[in-house]
């Protein structure tokens, strides 16, 4: 549990305005807001079943299945007595029938107050912000950003190592293509951040990332194996690696069981060491590992639900 | 040498001077300022010499004045340029484009999944690399360098 104590090493301003405020980048959001969201959700989390919303109507634009983010704006919303209104699928909207993004988002704001949309183009969430009379929430625009799932891993973050600053996080898999992994190191490093990169060669972090990286003064170093870098973490971020990534096929065979976490690899990790996941997981944790006190995962997926209170009724305009 | 240069390249009594252009960016220039289909008399040149550059080209044309955004999107593919305005055979204003820090409708996204390239929104970019000319996408972030423009 956070304690209130841990919010004091920043200066947040109790009465932040985020009112009407869409969130399609994460930083749309500055350093301030982003800890009085992780704020709020921590108060939402003492206290999830509130009535805030009851006079509010949350619309849910999935025009790609998403199972956890939609589910998890949609429970959010419901336990704060929004009604919840959307689709889940292109097929079963106007979509199919050739109408544009602006029109769908044009007409469903006349409907609801606030829009939370998945969609597979790039920049399509910017754009919908720009058109809508209502706030939106970006929920994922194809690879380019997801930031409520970092949100949601930085409340992780903060609530099982009690600090944001100074902190040694890896990541293992994926670090190319990940949009995840791409929008929690750019938010990492608004702190004293030390990056242990993790991944086949192929599939490295990019290099813009890495210069992001060092312009910051922040250090990062990269392996192509996990168990040194276990012992040396705060929190171990693993991602899926898909084979359709490797240009040589041979070369995923060759590499893919180096990236899958086993129980006796946590044998010498520090106590307070958690493994985050964005899920879902295919094989790169095994199931053991669910048993271990270092598996975070499926917290990290409640939190979620958290910092979506959060985000939703400060929009809003209701906390 | 004056007279020479004067039948290379054509006196206007009024209109725009497009001068010190790469000279390999002239048909990029008369294409994004859509002079392709411009009813007013042209007149244009490549390879011309420069004292300045080695070589260079020029685009002249009668009775237009080209308003500052058209003028910005010049200084992308030609920041070398100059645009000199002439009323009655005079020169009225001499000015170098200047490079601006966004730009609307110019070029495509590289991105092909990026929202631009599949509705009609007005492509928008910030100009993040003034030397090498690079482009983000205000929409995606992509960047779209200058090697990869498909003018729009």
């Amino acid at each position: 549990m956070i304690t209130a104590g841990i919010f004091n090493t920043f200066k947040t301003k109790k009465s932040m305005d985020l009112k009407n405020k869409s969130l399609v980048s994460i930083s749309d959001y500055s350093l301030e807001e982003q800890i009085g969201i992780l704020e709020l959700a921590a108060e939402f989390e003492k206290n999830p079943r509130q009535k805030i919303l009851e006079k509010h109507v949350v619309a849910t634009l999935f025009f790609e299945p998403s199972t956890r983010t939609r589910l998890s704006f949609e429970s959010a919303a419901t336990q704060l007595s929004a009604k919840v209104i959307g689709f889940s699928e292109a097929g079963t909207s106007s979509v199919s029938k050739g109408e544009t993004l602006k029109d769908t988002i044009l007409t469903v704001s006349n409907y609801s107050d606030i829009i939370v949309m998945r969609h597979p183009r790039e920049g399509s969430a910017r754009y919908a912000a720009e058109v809508a009379p209502v706030p939106v929430i970006n929920a994922g625009d194809g690879a380019h950003q997801h930031p409520t799932q970092t949100l949601l891993d930085l409340y992780s973050i903060l609530k099982t190592q009690g600090k944001l600053d100074k902190l040694n996080i890896a990541f293992v898999g994926d670090l190319k293509y990940g949009r995840t992994v791409h929008s929690l190191v750019e938010a990492l490093c608004q702190f004293d951040t030390t990056f242990h990169l993790v991944s086949p060669i192929d599939l490295k972090l990019p290099s813009y990332m890495k210069i992001h990286i060092k312009n910051k003064n922040l250090q990062y170093h990269q392996y192509t194996e996990m168990n040194e870098v276990i012992p040396k973490v705060d929190i171990l971020y693993m991602t899926r690696i898909q084979k359709e990534r490797f240009a040589d096929p041979i070369e995923y065979e060759r590499v893919k069981d180096a990236y899958i976490l086993r129980s006796p690899m946590l044998a010498n990790a520090m106590d307070h060491m958690k493994v985050l996941h964005p899920l879902p997981r295919v094989n790169e944790i095994d199931e053991e590992v669910d048993k271990s006190k270092h598996a975070y995962y499926f917290q990290q997926a409640q939190n979620g639900v958290f910092v979506r209170m959060a985000l939703l009724s400060s929009i809003l305009g209701v906390v | 040498m004056e007279e020479r240069k004067e039948l290379k390249v054509n006196a206007i009594e009024n209109g725009t001077v497009i001068d010190h252009i790469p000279t390999q960016s002239v048909f990029q220039v008369i294409h994004m300022l859509n002079l392709n289909e411009c009813e007013n008399q042209i007149l244009f040149g490549t390879n011309l010499e420069s004292q300045k550059y080695g070589r260079k080209g020029i685009i002249k044309v009668s009775n237009r004045f080209f308003d500052p955004s058209d003028v910005n999107k010049i200084a992308l593919i030609a920041p070398t340029a100059t645009l000199i305005e002439i009323k009655n055979f005079k020169v009225v204003n001499k000015k170098n484009v200047i490079l601006p820090d966004t730009v609307k409708q110019f070029v495509k996204c590289v991105n092909p999944n990026c929202i631009t390239n599949h509705e009609k929104v007005t492509q928008k970019f910030n100009v993040i690399d003034k030397t090498e000319i690079k482009l983000q996408c205000l929409y995606c972030e992509k960047v779209t360098a200058k090697d990869n423009f498909t003018f729009i």
